[in-house]
């Protein structure tokens, strides 16, 4: 394995992302103001002097936004400092009302840490900045474009988390948002929304020869809205830098934009003219000590961590190892299993198979972080659904299609099954007459797998899943074709 | 004597406090500034090493406030003292990028 | 109502009015109009205020321990509908939505806002000669400054124009000018006072304390005003109750004098009423005793670090957007820029330019970093020397009140009347002024400074000395 970097175009190319997330703390009020927090309310109603930096005003720390920050480093796992302190990171902007945000530097709420297959580097409280709305040319303004600022948002506790570089690819960053996001809604310190705002993040990446442990020049992607564009922003950033050096280019260290539309990456400014922030401590506000009640009392919050969650499935439910992680720290996930396992149902549904389609079948009908709780479908009926599939009441396609009906308008299985007329076809003589039938409009393919095609038996066994509303068992038609075929 | 801060440096650091200096200014600055710095060099004579900084002489942690909501400012209060508003906002000239 | 009524201090104004000899809404009237005489004088007053009451309060005041006496306040307390500009053309008319918490405390207790009070542009100044609004001048000498940054709290209190003031200490800035005007101030132990409302300059440094006439209404106003605010995390709960002083001797108390603050830059005549307040002291009881402290010398230098350093954060906020000042601009930064340089005057700027400097990138751990360094042995200086003695005695300012234009032309000799009040200040330790002599005819001030929450004790030591040098401080009455 080489340690030198090798010249462009000689080797493989390996992906180092890191990101860093903003994550809006729920909490009643902002980070170091009374203010409620506002959700779409009218400009400028929800400030008070702190928030607006008026003359004179001093912030003081939301407690529970620290307790928050708290939960969120024993969830990943974090080293929790004992003493923190917050500080000022100084910049002119006319979102940030007192020309300096009140943040974190050196001395941070949480170290360290790990989520799957990610590092945390750290993690931090901090205050969100305004918003701008850009109205371009106002008569007001001569010159330049006008912007209007908002400060409902002023103030809003935030924390920022930030992992190590260590992920590889556009696909694993999505993956492993989705699981942070979903740790941290099972903490319920956050509503997660990145459409609404309350989780934003922002991607660091580079290329390396693979095989190296230098780190190339990284450039920060920034304003990616959603899951997807996210991903989509990585994957075309990748492609670019990969370009680049391959053409015999060098990266250069920016800040860039990824437009979701056009696909096309702009940058947005040099971040070689970084903003020298000036940090200093921030001698309005004490030092945050964590003592042994502010410990327990964020512990005592969190029920039960992710981890030992998924340490329990694997245990107690007999789970494998992929199956007890995602259910885990995909809490939403993991709370419908385990109420469906709970549920009294005969025939019973094994726990593995009732994990596999709450991971599979389920969450794929899913939208994109959507809760199950919230749809139609009761825990219980999904548990007599698996129940049934085991036991070979019905088929697995037609289970499909009754699970569709049971996220669609909710009820029972049982009902459903009968009033589709959907009950596993036995090894009755209707079977092998639909299977006759469907030799002989097959006739082609018939004789192909009498040729010895095995493969060809597919569009076959497909006529008959159609013609039975796919209530025939798929291994029990594979067999009468080949019985019905003499093979 | 040259001086401990030199006139591109202060036409940065004038940059990053948004500060204005006219043509005629920046020379006197710079030399007001380096004569107070000059002075203030001699903490550079100090043994620190193993000298703790004190960001908060007042020896005590915590101070922090129960998740309480309070009334805000009503909006036209907010407003009051702006130099331009439009549409319950501040109004400004835009950033550039 | 009879002319004596002005000359009462605050504390017997208070008790005339309760036991009803006196009318508060007279006093109030002829405070009113003394100080409307001198904002109207123009060049020949004092200029002592930006701002006076142009009637009574709205509403009677209920009473209460300050029984509706007269306040004038600095002109950076926010003090809701009524104009708080700090001194500074950059918030000219502004105002504030909400009162500060010290000033909220003294109106609740009875006080009335008679004026607001001219001051150093953001605190910024050992001289008033720094205000957007003219300089302030020293009533015992028009010609001279009554110095800074409370200048104008300073002066109305020495003129009998308001009964007494309220004043922030940041370097100096309350006993600095109580010195050079003849009269008491008090900074109290940092984080006695809330500070919020206070407009700031260095948030570390900055106290809010009272001017006055004796100690005896210095120790009225400050038990009003201490303790704990949730609205400032940086207050703290004064472990005791504030009491009215009386000690006439020292007998006991163990008096230390730092050679570094008492040395050459002190001036002759100034020395010479220290030395006889000293010899005083052994004859009330004292122990007089030499004391280190031997980062004293260092203090002003680290102080001209930090104060600006946080002075250049916290003035960030003027940026013309939400309120204040905003200059013509055709683009975002030239709004910023233009807004600055116009409407800070010279020394805010070039303050917030050493301040930005210290703190900016490859210059921090020079200067920011090792002036908190310099401070923590500052601090330590005091821990070890209040060991050995109760309190430490010092000249309050370098020199009398100097000529008006004496030293504007030179940032580093006006930053040096500040060194014997600054170590102080980086401290957080409590420290009174109070005036022990003249000196050509013009006021010495004495500083005694204590541990941390000492002030009844701080107090009590003032009010003996005070009782035993009998200071005449008619000689600038107007």
């Amino acid at each position: 394995m080489s340690e030198r970097p090798a010249a462009p175009g000689t080797a493989a190319l390996e992906p180092v992302i890191g990101l860093e997330i903003h994550v809006q703390l729920a909490t009643a009020t902002k980070m170091f103001c009374g203010c409620e927090l506002s959700f779409g309310e009218p400009p400028n109603t929800r400030t008070c002097p702190v928030c607006i930096g008026l003359p004179g005003s001093l912030p003081v720390a939301n407690a529970r936004a620290i307790h928050f920050g708290l939960m969120i480093g024993l969830a990943l796992g974090s080293e929790l400092a004992p003493r923190s302190i917050f500080h000022r990171k100084n910049y002119f902007y006319p979102d940030q009302a007192k020309g300096y945000q009140i943040s974190q530097y050196d001395e941070p709420l949480c170290r360290g840490g790990r989520l799957g297959e990610v590092r945390i580097h750290r993690v931090h409280l901090e205050e969100d900045a305004a918003k701008l709305i850009h109205v371009g040319a106002s008569g007001r303004i001569h010159g330049s474009d006008a912007s209007i600022v908002d400060f409902n948002r002023s103030g809003t506790p935030l924390a920022e988390i930030v992992t190590e570089p260590d992920i590889r690819s556009a696909e694993q960053a999505g993956e492993w948002l989705r699981l942070l996001r979903g740790t941290l809604r099972q903490l319920g310190v956050s509503d997660v929304n990145m459409e609404e705002g309350s989780l934003r993040c922002d991607a660091n990446i580079s290329l390396r020869a693979a095989g190296t442990s230098e780190l190339g020049t990284k450039t920060e992607l920034k304003n990616m809205n959603s899951f997807r564009f996210i991903e989509r922003g990585i994957r075309a950033e990748i492609a670019r830098q990969q370009k680049l050096l391959l053409d015999g280019g060098q990266v250069l260290q920016e800040t860039l934009h990824f437009d979701p539309d056009s696909g096309a990456i702009t940058s947005l400014r040099s971040k070689e003219e970084a903003h020298d922030y000036r940090y200093f401590p921030e001698p309005d506000l004490l030092p945050v000590a964590i003592d042994e009640q502010m410990l327990a009392a964020a512990a005592a919050a969190m029920s039960e961590l992710p981890a030992e969650r998924a340490e329990r499935l694997r245990g107690d439910a007999g789970l494998s190892e992929d199956s007890a992680q995602l259910l885990a720290f995909r809490g939403e996930l993991g709370d419908f299993f385990e109420a469906a396992l709970a549920a009294p149902t005969d025939p019973p549904a094994g726990a593995q198979a009732l994990a596999n389609w709450v991971t599979g079948e389920l969450l794929g009908r899913l939208d994109d972080g959507q809760d199950p709780a919230d749809s139609r479908l009761e825990p219980a009926a999904l548990a007599a659904l698996v129940g049934m599939v085991g036991a070979k009441q019905i088929s697995v396609g037609a289970a499909r299609q009754v699970l569709d009906r049971l996220l669609a308008e909710g009820g029972e299985p049982g009902a459903i099954v009968v009033a589709e007329g959907l009950a596993a076809m036995d090894g009755s003589d209707e079977l092998a007459a639909i299977v006759a039938a469907a030799l002989e409009a097959n006739a082609d393919a018939a004789e192909r797998v009498r040729q010895g095609n095995a493969k060809a038996i597919g569009p076959i066994v497909g006529q008959v899943m159609r013609d039975t509303k796919g209530r025939a068992d798929g291994t029990e038609v594979s067999r009468l074709i080949n019985e019905q075929l003499g093979l | 004597m040259t001086p401990v801060i030199s006139n591109d440096e202060v036409l940065h650091v004038a940059r990053l406090a948004r500060l204005a200096l006219r043509e005629d200014e920046i020379e006197p600055m710079a030399r007001e500034l380096s004569a107070v710095l000059e002075h203030i060099a001699r903490i550079g004579e100090l043994d620190l090493d193993d000298v703790e900084p004190t960001s908060h002489v007042v020896e005590v942690t915590g101070a922090l406030r129960a998740d309480e909501p309070r009334p805000s400012l009503p909006r036209d209060v907010v407003l009051s003292q702006a130099p331009a508003v439009s549409d319950g906002g501040f109004l400004v000239p835009s950033p550039q990028a | 109502m009879s002319s004596g009524a002005l000359e009462l201090s605050a504390v017997a104004a208070a008790a005339a009015i309760r036991d009803g000899s006196l009318s508060a809404g007279e006093l109030f009237d002829a405070y009113r109009e003394r100080a409307g005489a001198d904002r109207a004088a123009g060049e020949q007053g004092l200029n002592c205020f930006t701002w006076v009451a142009d009637e009574r309060p709205a509403q009677a005041p209920a009473g209460g321990p300050l029984a509706g006496l007269p306040l004038a306040v600095k002109d950076l307390f926010c003090t809701e509908g009524v104009p708080s500009q700090s001194g500074s053309r950059i918030l000219e008319g502004y105002l504030p939505p909400y009162t500060a918490t010290a000033v909220a405390r003294l109106l609740d207790a009875g006080a009335s806002l008679l004026a607001k009070t001219n001051q150093d542009e953001f605190a910024m100044g050992s001289s008033n000669e720094n205000s957007g609004y003219g300089p302030v001048r020293n009533p015992w000498d028009r010609a001279r400054v009554p110095g800074g940054s409370s200048g104008g709290s300073a002066a109305a209190v020495a003129a009998g124009l308001a009964p007494w003031a309220l004043g922030t200490d940041t370097g100096g800035s309350i006993r600095q000018p109580a010195a050079l005007c003849g009269i008491v101030g008090l900074k109290p132990t940092y984080g006695a006072v809330s500070r919020y409302g206070m407009i700031a300059f260095a948030s570390s440094l900055d106290q809010a304390g009272p001017l006055t006439r004796d100690v005896a209404d210095a120790a009225l106003a400050f038990a009003q005003m201490v303790g704990r605010d949730a609205c400032d995390a940086t207050s703290l709960e004064f472990p005791h109750a504030i009491t009215a002083p009386s000690a006439e001797r020292l007998d006991g108390v163990r008096i230390g004098v730092p050679d570094e603050l008492t040395g050459d830059g002190i001036e002759a005549g100034v020395r010479a009423c220290f030395e006889a307040a000293l010899a005083r002291a052994e004859e009330l009881g004292a122990q007089v005793q030499t004391v280190r402290l031997a980062h004293a010398p260092h203090a002003l230098s680290a102080y001209y670090v930090l104060a600006p350093a946080e002075a250049s954060s916290n003035l960030a906020r003027f940026d013309g957007v939400r309120y204040g000042l905003r200059a013509e601009a055709q683009e975002l930064l030239e709004m910023y820029t233009s807004t600055r340089h116009d409407g800070f005057g010279a020394e805010v700027r070039r303050r917030i330019m050493l301040g930005t400097y210290a703190l900016s990138s490859g210059y921090y751990d020079a200067y920011y970093g090792r002036a908190q360094r310099v401070r923590t042995k500052v601090a330590g200086d005091f821990r070890e020397a209040f060991a050995e003695v109760d309190f430490i005695l010092t000249p309050t300012a370098p020199t009398v009140a100097f000529a008006l234009g004496e030293k504007t032309g030179d940032p580093l000799a006006m930053y040096l009347n500040d060194y014997c009040t600054v170590p102080m200040s980086l401290a957080g330790i409590p420290a009174i002024s109070i005036p022990c002599g003249l000196s050509a005819g013009l006021p010495v001030g004495l500083q005694i400074a204590g541990p941390a929450f000492s002030e009844n004790r701080l107090l009590d030591a003032a009010h003996a000395f005070e009782h035993a040098l009998e200071f005449d401080g008619s000689g600038a009455r107007v």
